[in-house]
């Protein structure tokens, strides 16, 4: 039986590791390699590295430090960070990556989804979507944002999400701002309607504190990816820099309770 | 010594890393004449089908892979898309494949059962193992590996099966046909359970 994904997500910012609040005030957690070291002993399901920097710079991929990482890793790996070209992917690919994300460059031109999908094969291509909650008086609904949450769009993120699986997205990831760092649970109502909507493979970002909220999420929408960047950094409420993750009886543990919770409901 | 089989397709990498890891000698082989010296080949490949059919007719190493597996018998293991390429074809393509496990490659998105589920096939599944076979040796109960793929092989005969997987149905995720072996999975990305199994291959 296939089994939900349990994801670290580790952001890089000026080459080392951090972790933001709200996708702001970046917190120094150590070093890329190292982290990676650790959940390879920790054996989990999958990785994903964003590169905070590159999209806001209108830097290029950092190649060398990928190639580094993709030879550290020993679990498939998810890059994202600066991409905007079918030849970038490519090149990612070959360093050794099994997926490469795209977010701004996507919401710009979805036309690149297609490209890049025709070069690399669409299982490896990840749409990121960056949402945000609306809070004005008489707004509801979410947001898209891209380069930090600098930038928002005014797009309706489930119709984007559908239209990037149309261009040729084998992923999406998306990842709630509101609740980025805030450790208070994922938006499963989001997360709920994303599932339903969509038939590529989920992954949701943003807000998960404790295994309960990913036990949450994963009752709530079955098998799909259930990726966090506090949860596997942090150790307790003073926020120490302590990477964690689950024992792989533990992943059982919570993964059979929540599909069966899924199941019955 | 192992030769990876580097036709422009798959990740390399990947696999030297684990070998060195495994303490076994790999290298990558780019030409016919560097896949001299082999004792265990790795076919690895991703994405289309035809587009890495295509590029290993390109290579200049097909023939001599074909003469290292087919005459001299070398063991060969397939991965992915290079285990789909063993095949007699795909549903993926218009090109033959290598034809030397029979079968034929089929979408997810024909079968009856699988069909409505997400595709790809992505995240970590149950290896259901044939009691014995050599490519299990020292495996623990409940292997579970990485997949990423919306094609699976069917092999023509099913004695080849040396595992299957479930995804909406059983298909085979492993096969294994004298000392011609492929698997749809990861091994490289697939932690010990993968690890194990790149060990067995090189010892078989």
């Amino acid at each position: 039986m296939l089994r939900p994904r349990i994801i670290p997500c580790l952001l890089i910012h000026k080459g080392g590791l951090v972790k933001t609040q709200q996708f702001k005030t970046p917190k120094y957690v150590g070093d890329p390699i190292n982290a990676v070291k650790i959940f390879n002993e920790k054996e989990a399901d999958e990785l994903m590295v964003l590169d905070i920097d590159a999209s806001v710079n209108k830097a290029e991929p950092n190649y060398a430090q990928i190639a580094k990482l993709a030879a550290e890793c020993r679990m498939p790996l998810c890059y994202g960070g600066g991409v905007t070209t079918a030849d970038q992917a490519a090149r990612i690919i070959d360093l050794g990556v099994e997926k490469v994300s795209v977010s701004a460059a996507a919401v710009a031109n979805p036309e690149l989804l297609t490209k890049i999908a025709s070069a690399i094969g669409r299982q490896s291509v990840v749409a990121v979507l960056d949402v945000r909650k609306k809070t004005g008086f008489f707004s509801k609904g979410y947001e898209l944002c891209t380069h930090n949450a600098k930038t928002s769009h005014k797009l309706d993120p489930i119709a984007f999400a559908r239209q990037m699986q149309e261009a040729g997205a084998g992923e999406i990831v998306v990842n709630s701002v509101d609740r980025d760092g805030e450790m208070k649970g994922y938006d499963i109502d989001l997360a709920r309607q994303l599932r339903t909507e969509l038939k590529v493979p989920l992954t949701i970002l943003g807000g998960a504190g404790s295994l309960d909220d990913v036990s949450a999420l994963l009752g709530a929408c079955g098998v799909i990816g259930a990726a966090a960047g506090s949860l596997f950094v942090f150790k307790g409420q003073y926020r120490a820099v302590l990477f964690n993750y689950p024992t792989p009886q533990q992943k059982d543990d919570l993964c059979r309770a929540a599909l069966r919770s899924y199941e019955k409901n | 010594m192992i030769r990876i089989v580097d036709y422009g397709v798959g990740n390399i990498q990947a696999f030297m890393t684990m070998f060195k890891r495994l303490g076994l000698e790999a290298t990558r082989a780019r030409t016919a004449s560097e896949l001299e010296g082999a004792t265990r080949l790795i076919l690895p490949g991703v994405g289309a089908f035809d587009h890495a059919m295509t590029l290993l007719n390109q290579s200049g190493m097909r023939e001599r892979l074909e003469e290292m597996v087919q005459q001299r018998q070398i063991p060969v293991l397939g991965i992915c898309v290079g285990m789909q390429m063993l095949a007699g074809g795909s549903d993926e393509g218009e090109l033959p494949g290598l034809n030397w496990v029979p079968g034929q490659v089929k979408a997810f998105a024909s079968h009856p059962q699988s069909k409505d589920l997400p595709m790809p096939h992505m995240g970590w599944n149950d290896l259901v193992v044939k009691p014995g076979h050599k490519l299990f040796t020292a495996f623990e109960p409940e292997p579970r590996f990485y997949f990423l793929h919306s094609y699976y092989f069917e092999a023509a005969d099913k004695a080849d099966v040396a595992a299957t997987a479930e995804y909406g149905h059983h298909f085979d995720c492993v096969v294994s046909r004298g000392h011609i072996h492929g698997v749809q999975c990861h091994p490289e990305k697939s932690h010990h359970f993968g690890a194990q199994l790149l060990k067995n291959f090189a010892e078989l």
